[in-house]
C-alpha cells in the first residue's frame, strides 16, 4: 500500500532535469539486494561443488559412517554430526532454563535500579567474541572440570556410562557447558525483550486478582510470551550449532564416537577449524567441505523454521496469543 | 478480599523468587568471572613491546604482536569499506523499494539465512572462491569473508531503522519535487543514530571473528605488507598461541584476548550511546 502511494507521488519528478538519478539509485539498491540472493545460492553451490569428490566416493553413507582416516582416505561424518548435536543439546538444556529465569528476574523481580544496568551488561556480554570463551574454557574451566566437576560426577553418577572415563577436563561435556555460557547472554537478552513486550495491563489484571509474583510470571507473562521465547531459543540454537571457536578449544578433536560425555569428540565446525588448513589431499579436503555442506543444511533448516515461526508470530501479533 | 494468598502460595512465591534471584546471580556471576579472568591474565602481557614489536621465534621469550594488531585493523577496515556501503544499499532496497514485493521477501529470507550462517562456513565459501583459484591465502580473502558477515547485519539494521522514519518525511520531500534518492537521503539523516549503531555493532562483531579468517587471511609472523599475502591478525594468533606449548605465547594469547575483548566491548558501548541518541 505504502509503496504504491510512493510510486504515484514519485511520478512527476521524472520530468526533472536529471532523469537518470532515480533509475540509477533504484538499480544500485536492487543490485545490492540481488547480491544476497546470489550469495546464498553461491554458498550452497560452492559447497556442493567442493564436496563432489567425497559425494561421488561415499554417497549418502557419508552421513552415517564413523570412519575418519586421512591416511587411507576413508571418511564419514557420523562422529561430527553426533558431536554437533550432542554439544548443542547440552548447551540448550543448560542455557534455555537459565536464560528464562534470568529474563524473568530482570523483568519481574529485580528493582529497576538493578534490572537496567544488569540488562545492559547482558546485552554487552552477548557481543563478547567466542574466542574469549574458548580461551577461558581451555585454561580455566577445563582444569576446573578435571579437578572438581568430573570426579564428582563419576563418583555420584558413575554407574551411568555417560559419566565414566578419565577426567581429562576437555571433552563433550565441557564443550557443551562453554557453549551454554556463550549463548546464555544472547538468549537472555532476546527473552528479556520478549517479556518486556507483555502489556502491563495483562499482568496487572493478574495482580488485581490477588496473584503472587510467581503466579503472574508463570501463568501470564510466560504464556503470553511463549512463542516469542521459542523464537529466542531457535535463534540461540542457530548460533550454537555452528559455533566454532568456543567449542574447538575444549572438545579435544577426536573422531571416535564415545559413550561418555567425558570423551573427547568433535563437531562439524571444530573439525573444519582444526583440520582444514592442514589438509592437502583432495579427497580429505572434499570430505571436510562436505561436512560444511551438512552444517549448512542443518543451519538452513533451523533458519527456515525460525523464519516461518517469526512470520506466524508477526501475523498473530495484536491478537494476544 | 475473602481469599488472600494462602501460606502455601506465599511460600512457593518466596521460594521461586529466591531461586530465580540466585540463578540470575549465578549466570551473571560466571560471565563476570570470565571477563575478570581475561583481564587478570591478559593485563601483564600488555607491555610496550606487545604494541610495537614483531613476534619472536617459537619458544623465545619477548617480542610483541604489533603486526597482528595492524593486520586486524586493516582487515576490519577493508571489510567495513566493502560491507557497509553494500549493506546500506540493500537495506535501502528492502525498506524503500521492495517492501511488499516478491523480490523483497526473497532477499529478506536470504538476509536471514546469511545472518544465521556459521562464520566458519563463510570462511569455507571464501576459501573455495578466492583462495583456491588464486592458489594463495590472502588478506583480500580475509577481508571479503569479514565483509560477508557484516553485510546481512548492516542490511537488516538499515531496513529496520529506515522503517522507523515516518513516511510523511519522505512524502514531504517528494512533494516539493525532490527525486527519490534525495528523499531517501533525508530518511537517512533522520535515522542516523540507529544506522551508526548498526554499523558499529557489525564492526564489533567482525573484529572478534576468528573462524572466517582461519583459511582465508590465515596468519603471518611478519608485518602486513600486501593484502594479496596472508595477513597477521589477532584472533587467529590467539588460537595458534593458545594451542602452542610455550608459556610466553600463551601469555601473549591472553594479552591479545584482553585487547580483542576491550575493543569489542568499547565499540558496543559506543554503539549503545548512539542508539540512545536516536530514541531521544
Amino acid at each position: 500500500m505504502t509503496t504504491s502511494r510512493h510510486a504515484t507521488a514519485a511520478e512527476p519528478e521524472r520530468r526533472r532535469p536529471r532523469p537518470w538519478g532515480d533509475p540509477l539509485f533504484r538499480g544500485l539498491a536492487a543490485a545490492a539486494a540481488g547480491l544476497f540472493l546470489l550469495l546464498t545460492a553461491a554458498v550452497f553451490l560452492e559447497l556442493v561443488r567442493g564436496s563432489e569428490l567425497s559425494l561421488a566416493k561415499f554417497g549418502p553413507s557419508f552421513l552415517w559412517r564413523e570412519a575418519w582416516n586421512p591416511v587411507t582416505g576413508d571418511f564419514g561424518a557420523l562422529s561430527s554430526i553426533a558431536g554437533t548435536l550432542i554439544s548443542t543439546l547440552i548447551a540448550m538444556a543448560l542455557a534455555v532454563p537459565l536464560s528464562l529465569v534470568i529474563a524473568l528476574f530482570l523483568v519481574e523481580l529485580a528493582p529497576p535500579a538493578v534490572a537496567k544496568p544488569v540488562g545492559a551488561a547482558i546485552e554487552l556480554l552477548a557481543a563478547v567474541p567466542s574466542i574469549i570463551y574458548g580461551m577461558w574454557g581451555l585454561f580455566v574451566f577445563a582444569p576446573f572440570m578435571a579437578d572438581h566437576v568430573q570426579p564428582f560426577l563419576s563418583a555420584r553418577l558413575g554407574f551411568l556410562p555417560l559419566f565414566q572415563g578419565p577426567p581429562m577436563g576437555i571433552g563433550m561435556l565441557t564443550a557443551g557447558i562453554i557453549l551454554a555460557l556463550m549463548i546464555l547472554p544472547f538468549i537472555t537478552s532476546v527473552m528479556r525483550d520478549v517479556l518486556k513486550m507483555v502489556p502491563p495491563v495483562v499482568k496487572e489484571a493478574g495482580y488485581g486478582m490477588g496473584s503472587t509474583v510467581w503466579e503472574v510470571a508463570r501463568k501470564v507473562t510466560v504464556r503470553y510470551g511463549a512463542r516469542g521465547m521459542a523464537g529466542a531459543c531457535l535463534l540461540g540454537l542457530g548460533r550454537a550449532v555452528g559455533e566454532t571457536m568456543a567449542v574447538t578449544f575444549v572438545i579435544g578433536n577426536n573422531h571416535r564416537l564415545g559413550a561418555s560425555l567425558f570423551d573427547a569428540g568433535n563437531t562439524i565446525a571444530s573439525a573444519l577449524a582444526n583440520e582444514f588448513a592442514e589438509a592437502a589431499d583432495p579427497l580429505y579436503l572434499s570430505a571436510l567441505v562436505e561436512l560444511g555442506l551438512v552444517l549448512f543444511l542443518i543451519t538452513f533448516a533451523i533458519q527456515g523454521l525460525t523464519h516461518v515461526w517469526i512470520r506466524r508470530l508477526e501475523r498473530s501479533a495484536g491478537r494476544g496469543f | 478480599m475473602r481469599r488472600r494468598p494462602s501460606r502455601g502460595r506465599k511460600a512457593a512465591d518466596t521460594a521461586v523468587r529466591a531461586v530465580a534471584s540466585l540463578a540470575a546471580l549465578l549466570g551473571i556471576g560466571v560471565l563476570a568471572l570470565i571477563l575478570a579472568e581475561v583481564a587478570r591474565r591478559g593485563a601483564p602481557a600488555l607491555d610496550g613491546a606487545f604494541f610495537t614489536a614483531l613476534p619472536g621465534p617459537p619458544g623465545v621469550e619477548g617480542g610483541g604482536l604489533a603486526n597482528a594488531i595492524l593486520g586486524t585493523l586493516a582487515l576490519t577496515a577493508a571489510a567495513t569499506a566493502v560491507g557497509v556501503p553494500l549493506g546500506l544499499l540493500a537495506g535501502v532496497y528492502l525498506s524503500e523499494f521492495g517492501r511488499d514485493t516478491r523480490l523483497g521477501a526473497a532477499v529478506r529470507f536470504c538476509v536471514n539465512v546469511l545472518m544465521g550462517l556459521p562464520s566458519i562456513l563463510v570462511g569455507l565459501f571464501v576459501w573455495t572462491v578466492l583462495v583456491v583459484p588464486f592458489r594463495s591465502f590472502s588478506g583480500y580473502a580475509g577481508a571479503v569473508a569479514l565483509a560477508l558477515i557484516m553485510l546481512p547485519v548492516v542490511a537488516r539494521t538499515t531496513e529496520d531503522m529506515l522503517a522507523l522514519v515516518p513516511h510523511a518525511l519522505r512524502e514531504g520531500a517528494l512533494a516539493v519535487g525532490a527525486p527519490r534518492w534525495r528523499s531517501t537521503l533525508i530518511a537517512f539523516k533522520a535515522a542516523r543514530g540507529g544506522l551508526i549503531t548498526g554499523v558499529l555493532l557489525a564492526v564489533a562483531r567482525v573484529s572478534g571473528e576468528t573462524a572466517p579468517l582461519l583459511f582465508t587471511a590465515l596468519n603471518s609472523p611478519f608485518w602486513p605488507r600486501s593484502m594479496s599475502e596472508p595477513v597477521a591478525n589477532l584472533t587467529v594468533t590467539v588460537f595458534q598461541y593458545a594451542m602452542s606449548p610455550y608459556a610466553d605465547w600463551q601469555a601473549k594469547a591472553w594479552g591479545a584476548s584482553l585487547l580483542i575483548m576491550a575493543a569489542v566491548l568499547t565499540t558496543s558501548l559506543l554503539a549503545r550511546t548512539f542508539a540512545r541518541e536516536r530514541t531521544r
